[in-house]
């Protein structure tokens, strides 16, 4: 079985448990939605991805997103019939763009969610926004701008965007508000928002400053420096709507 | 036995799973003749109203939709199972749907985003009669969707089987509790905990707790 790992700018990987327990952990502590990124890619890792997914899938019971490796509408599939209900495409919607429109004709637009790396240019070839796409775990810059690539991704049927700064991975600076709100000003589906939360006052600028739809979180939640209860709290405290956790005992039998 | 229609549209994992998380005997069922002997259907759906109806007929499940219906057997119909109760669809114009409840499957009118892909809270409108939001109280009822089409049945809200209504930019038909019949547009397997409770409370209506 495959583990849960959390690096700093995309590298120093460190071990943070077994995704099943702590999926289910996080589901029972109020989490809306979880994603899983395989960030092994490899097809010995996919397999590996794929039981995690169902194992998952048959204990967890809020919506769940899976993403790396995703090459192809074979992929998507299955992984939606191991029970994930959205994949994330990357390196392989870069490479051919036509992979969002095929898997968002089979499944829905509402299935697919295009995950971006973004950095702040520094190759100099990242068009006019200053933000650039890397690819394949970071590793490759893409030679292509940002802000271009998600109105492009939206145009081929992209339901949401899980756009993740390289910049703040992992460093508990907060989100990239400038890039993140950027991206709300040109597209109108939903945005997810990762990389660089560190502090309670991090996911508010997210959903403010940032106007993020949904706020990612990894090192903090699976570190045990947040919990999600106290980020609900802190939330709706500032005014926000947000669910809030429905604890089994709250349940009458 | 709770029998979860397959019918060959999309996922069925989850739902199968979370009703025997909720306690049930819950298996998913191709075979229409073993469709009719089950004590309870769920009729879940995903895509499209057109496409799961086409589906559902084609599987010749739909008989034992119709007998549940008639002979008030326990029935829960999810999303596009819920929608396809109805006589017919704007997604899906001239496919007729199963023509079981009365009113109309629109797209939802909204200056919000389609499809609603979120959790929402919802109004239960009958809370001390409802036995479908029986199982939990304290709790707030958020619940998941994803939809850009809703039922709207004939009456709204003063329609007595009208059991809870979401926002979304108006009133959104969320739950429908009609004696025996039981439909969520919301996804109860994608519902954390009170998505179980809901299925939990199905279970106990329907006598089919596993043995």
């Amino acid at each position: 079985m495959g583990r849960v790992v959390k690096g700093t700018q995309f590298v120093d990987l460190q071990d943070a448990g077994d995704p099943v327990r702590l999926s289910k952990f996080y589901e029972l502590h109020g989490a809306d939605e979880l994603v899983f990124l395989d960030i092994t890619a490899s097809s010995d890792g996919r397999e590996t991805l794929v039981d995690v997914v169902k194992a998952t899938a048959d204990e967890v019971f809020i919506p769940l997103t899976v993403g790396g490796g995703i090459r192809s509408v074979a992929d998507a599939e299955v992984m939606l019939r191991s029970g994930a209900d959205k994949v994330a495409v990357n390196s392989a919607a870069i490479a051919d763009p036509r992979l969002i429109a095929q898997i968002a004709k089979r499944f829905g637009n509402q299935c697919v969610v295009v995950a971006a790396d973004v950095k702040r240019g520094a190759t100099g070839q990242s068009g006019s926004s200053g933000f650039e796409i890397y690819t394949h775990g970071g590793r490759r810059p893409a030679g292509i701008d940002a802000l271009e690539w998600v109105k492009r991704a939206e145009s081929l049927g992209a339901g949401e965007l899980l756009i993740t700064s390289m910049d703040r991975d992992g460093t508990k600076d907060g989100y990239d508000v400038e890039l993140l709100s950027r991206i709300h000003d040109v597209t109108s589906v939903p945005v997810i928002a990762s990389g660089g939360v560190g502090t309670l006052e991090h996911f508010l600028e997210g959903a403010l400053a940032a106007r993020a739809d949904a706020l990612l979180a990894a090192s903090v939640f699976h570190f045990g420096q947040i919990a999600i209860e106290e980020v609900k709290d802190y939330l709706a405290s500032n005014g926000l709507c947000v669910r809030p956790p429905a604890y089994i005992d709250r349940v009458r039998g | 036995m709770i029998a979860v229609l397959d019918y060959g549209i999309g996922n069925l994992r989850s739902a199968e799973k979370a009703l025997l998380q909720a306690g049930a005997d819950a298996r998913l069922v191709t075979d229409p003749d073993e469709a009719a002997s089950a004590d309870a259907l769920v009729l879940p759906g995903v895509g499209s109203f057109g496409a799961c109806v086409t589906a559902l007929r084609n599987s010749g499940l739909h008989h034992a939709v119709y007998d549940a219906a008639e002979r008030s057997k326990p029935l829960l119909g999810i999303c596009i199972g819920f929608q396809m109760l109805f006589s017919e669809s704007e997604e899906s114009p001239g496919i007729p749907g199963l023509g079981i409840l009365d009113g109309a499957v629109l797209q939802i009118p909204t200056k919000e985003k389609l499809p609603q892909m979120q959790w929402n809270k919802l109004t239960i409108l009958h809370p001390d009669t409802s036995l479908m939001f029986g199982g939990f109280s304290g709790a707030e009822p958020w619940f998941y969707f994803v939809h850009s089409y809703a039922a709207y049945p004939i009456g709204g809200v003063e329609n007595p089987a009208v059991a809870a209504v979401c926002d979304y930019g108006g009133n959104v038909t969320a739950a429908v509790e009609k004696g025996s019949l039981w439909a969520t547009q919301f996804h109860p397997e994608k519902s954390g905990a009170l998505g179980l409770a809901l299925l939990s409370q199905f279970v106990r209506f329907a006598g089919v707790g596993a043995k």
